[in-house]
């Protein structure tokens, strides 16, 4: 049941109350602040306030040569750093023009994809967490320890990675990892059946976000909605198949997408259920880039010397678990960038919140803010 | 017990010349057993809820190495520790709070849930008040807790705490009467309003072996037992029906500008509650302090025993709720009362009126 | 499309010569002036052989302290037909004015509001211009080349540099 209001502001609106809901809060994700206008519980328009986490990224960068700015893309989206840190390298060797080897093209797709699984579980957590379900909150987390422990015996950190460099990855994959990883994938695959028990298909669940916060298409593609949230619209459209980079054209998979099977098309049960889905897809690419990775080479058989670009700029862009990752990256022929900016597809998605909001209640708010999956970092910078 | 206490002063002289001081210090006497059961009630109920939800949760909970060591072993030790912070924590009154109305708010909840404790039956012959009217008593009693909790809402001059008080109100007010319904076909089954010839009625066995209890009696009770048990859990602000403390929304909605010594009132009264809704659907529909195996079993003490296991079930289902489910919405909240139970509980008044009449 | 066909279609509407391309710095991008990319911008949206209805990145840009001049990169894509266009407008520093285009694209309400934030292009028309990563009360455009760290805000000493730590 969708409670869209017509509201004819300008006319008498009775009393209406702007609530704020704060930086601090149980459940933005993030130091995010929302300006909420409301009459009674229905929202008529929200505002949302940035920038308490801005951290000076891109003015960082201009002083930094381009090794020394991989670190600092970790921090941007610190959900997903191996897949920053993957469209950084994407950029500057595309800048570069030059290109890294097989083994290293392998290794820089298992970790990414492993880190969207990561991503991935902490998102469907908190939505849950959102809703008022604290269970499968935990049951995420505890399988998200899993992909961290792998991570920390592979390159030493649990979030922060600074693994995938310009021309290769720091280390390579210590010995017994792939075993390790082989197990941690047989253990999770019917762990995503426990999720659908427990939250996807769960009745009270369905209600709380089914014909919630429909997206329309037009309206995603207009405000840049990218990645999981525009799949919940029904578009198909995923850059590691629609516009490759790397060596994701040699894997099969599928691209899921919403078709409103349990409300509207583009509703937060799509956007939900996409991840979900998703889940099993980074599954079977990890398989596949497991089963044909090559066992020797060296990783750090294309580092660069030195990193010095031609001038130029270059605009790539990734798929990240948020969606369209973007850098672009200007140089001048020196060892520092001229200008790098990060396009995060948080940042967009974050925009058109006020579009869908209008006529919801706050609770429903709260939902659709956990349906969108955003990260403060990476939308403040 | 108050009678018991009045029987037994009589025979002392000189509190029998004053009857004005032998029925406060009777009363007095009989209330403060309710006041310790209570709060053991809630500190037992505190650390069951914690340990239930961190099984479930895949984790362990309050631990401990042993006894005397922080926590003891198995945690057992945390709830006194929370005691121990909550009544030493500073006193906070936000400046532009209404201080009389924060102050008395916390009461007013504390006293609704205190007195309905005063007509539950243990057992025959183990209750502090014996009411004739004892159920209508702990309905009325039960619905005086929702004016603390507005003024506690509207008292902390927090948009947040009035969004919450005001959810609440409409919740509590509207499952009231599912609830109050649903009970009526045990009173009309059992012919009294008193606790203790429901519970006599509900003796014996049906079909031979299976308990007579008056959940098993029709199709219709049985339906009546879970509208009054659903209504309970929306009565008590528990999840899936806590919109009105709904921590990611809210912070902690109606409770939020409350620390210290005031939380931990509203806490009590919410566990003391949960005991109330709990007890009420074990006396009224599954046979209060009857044993389940009729004949055997049966005695003063065994009585007290099966009453409370028969609780601290209802009441560890009361937690599976909460860890389990999402919260609902408000809107779908009030759908489901006057949409749905209020209807199921007429249709379970008229089917017990009919089962009685023809098929019995 | 390639570049070439879509240069076509632009130069057939609005003449030839309507862009620029420097072959030097990069032989993709279309350089314009800021009015030239007021008149394309809605060309670019509603014709259907063209049909860019995504906008990837908004892009503020610094030309370096010895150049007098601000640039803004505008990244577009089109879903239907999957072809790209990079646009490039500069601007000079002591005028930095470029028409808004989210009334087009709504994804630039904010893209322009964080060009504006860092660098203070002032974007015509866009209807509600203003900070968006900065307090509100923010003197001055930080990603400028030109760009002094201010010594103290609101009283607190925020330049490591000076010896003022009380």
């Amino acid at each position: 049941m969708g409670v869209v209001i017509e509201q004819e502001l300008g006319t008498v609106h009775g009393d209406e109350m702007i609530l704020n809901i704060g930086p601090q809060h149980p459940s933005t994700h993030g130091v995010l602040r929302l300006k909420v206008h409301t009459d009674g519980e229905i929202v008529t328009k929200i505002t949302p306030y940035i920038g308490y986490l801005h951290r000076c990224f891109e003015k960082h960068c201009e002083n930094l040569t381009y090794e020394q700015a991989t670190p600092y893309t970790d921090r941007c989206d610190y959900i997903g750093s191996m897949n920053n840190n993957f469209g950084y390298a994407v950029a500057v060797e595309q800048l570069m023009e030059t290109k890294v080897p097989e083994k290293v093209e392998y290794m820089r797709v298992i970790v990414a994809e492993m880190n969207r699984i990561a991503s991935h579980l902490l998102a469907l957590g908190t939505f849950g967490l959102d809703v008022g379900a604290f269970t499968p909150f935990l049951y995420c987390f505890r399988d998200r320890e899993r992909i961290l422990d792998l991570f920390e015996m592979l390159c030493g950190a649990r979030l922060l990675y600074n693994y995938i460099w310009i021309g290769g990855v720091s280390h390579d994959f210590p010995v017994g990892w792939v075993e390790k990883t082989y197990e941690f994938l047989d253990y999770f695959e019917p762990k995503i059946n426990e999720y659908n028990d427990l939250l996807t298909y769960n009745k009270i669940f369905i209600e709380r976000s089914a014909d919630v916060g429909v997206i329309p298409v037009d309206v995603a593609i207009s405000y840049g909605v990218t990645g999981p949230n525009l799949r919940g619209s029904g578009v198909r459209w995923d850059l590691r198949k629609d516009d490759p980079y790397g060596i994701y054209d040699r894997f099969e998979f599928d691209i899921p997408i919403g078709t409103g099977a349990m409300g509207s098309v583009g509703d937060c049960w799509d956007r939900y259920y996409v991840r979900v889905r998703e889940l099993e897809e980074c599954i079977k690419i990890i398989r596949q880039a497991l089963d044909a990775l090559p066992r020797d080479g060296d990783v750090h058989a294309a580092l660069p010397k030195k990193i010095r670009p031609k001038a130029g700029h270059v605009y790539s862009r990734t798929e990240s678990p948020r969606g369209d990752l973007g850098y672009y990256i200007a140089s001048d022929g020196s060892d520092t960038p001229t200008r790098i900016k990060m396009r995060s597809p948080a940042f967009t998605a974050l925009s058109c919140l006020n579009e869908i909001s209008r006529g919801w209640m706050i609770s429903d708010v709260i939902a659709i803010l956990g349906s969108l999956d955003i990260v403060l970092g990476e939308i403040d910078r | 017990m108050v009678d018991y206490f009045l029987g037994t002063f009589s025979g002392i002289t000189w509190l029998a010349a004053s009857p004005n001081l032998s029925f406060v210090l009777a009363v007095t006497l009989a209330g403060l057993p309710i006041f310790l059961f209570m709060a053991l009630n809630a500190l037992i109920a505190v650390y069951a809820e914690r340990k239930i939800s961190a099984f479930m949760q895949d984790r362990l909970g309050p631990m401990g190495q042993g006894v005397g060591l922080h926590a003891g072993k198995w945690g057992v030790l945390q709830t006194a520790a929370d005691a121990v912070k909550l009544i030493t924590k500073e006193d906070i009154i936000p400046a532009t709070a209404d201080k009389k109305l924060f102050i008395i708010a916390p009461f007013i909840l504390f006293t609704a849930s205190f007195t309905a404790f005063a007509a539950f039956p243990f057992n025959e012959y183990l209750v502090a008040a014996d009411f004739n009217i004892g159920l209508f008593y702990i309905l009325a009693m039960g619905s005086v807790g929702v004016i603390g909790i507005i003024l506690a809402g509207y008292s902390s001059n927090n948009k947040w705490s009035l969004y919450g008080a005001m959810r609440s109100a409409a919740q509590i007010v509207s499952y009231e009467i599912p609830a109050g319904l649903s009970v009526l076909s045990v009173v009309m089954l059992s012919g009294s309003l008193a606790f203790r010839e429901i519970v006599a009625a509900q003796t014996g066995t049906t079909l031979a072996i299976l308990p007579n209890w008056f959940i098993l009696d029709n199709p219709f009770t049985f339906i009546a037992f879970w509208i009054f048990f659903v209504a309970g859990v929306a009565e008590v602000n528990r999840t899936p029906f806590d919109l009105p403390e709904a921590e990611s929304e809210l912070v902690a909605g109606w409770m939020t500008e409350y620390s210290g010594m005031r939380w931990s009132f509203f806490f009590l009264a919410e566990y003391a509650n949960m005991f109330i809704v709990a007890g009420l659907a074990s006396l009224l529909f599954l046979g209060g302090w009857l044993s389940p195996i009729p004949g055997y079993l049966e005695g003063n003490l065994w009585g007290i025993f099966w009453f409370i296991s028969k609780v601290s079930f209802l009441i560890f289902v009361m937690m599976w709720f909460r860890w389990t489910f999402p919260r609902l919405r408000t809107d779908q909240l009030m759908r489901l009362c006057w949409k749905f139970f209020l209807p199921a509980s007429f249709v379970t008044i008229i089917g017990v009126g009919f089962w009685d009449l023809f098929v019995r | 499309m390639d570049l070439a066909g879509i240069i076509e279609i632009v130069n057939a509407k609005f003449g030839e010569g309507f862009g620029s391309i420097d072959e030097e710095v990069s032989t993709d991008t279309v350089r314009l002036t800021p009015e030239k990319w007021g008149q394309l911008a809605p060309f670019l949206r509603e014709t259907p052989e063209l049909f860019f209805d995504a906008m990837m990145c908004i892009t503020g840009i610094d030309e370096g302290v010895e150049s007098e001049n601000l640039a803004v990169n505008y990244n577009l894509h089109s879903m239907k037909h999957n072809h790209k266009l990079e646009i490039y407008v500069s601007m000079p520093k002591s005028d930095p004015k470029v028409p808004s285009v989210e009334q087009i694209w709504r994804v630039a309400d904010w893209f322009e509001r964080e060009v504006y934030d860092m660098f203070g292009i002032e974007f015509e028309g866009h209807r509600d211009l203003r900070r968006i990563l900065l307090p509100s009360d923010w003197d001055g455009f930080p990603l400028r080349k030109d760009y002094e760290f201010p010594e103290t805000w609101h009283g607190i000493v925020i330049n490591k540099m000076k010896e003022g730590w009380e």
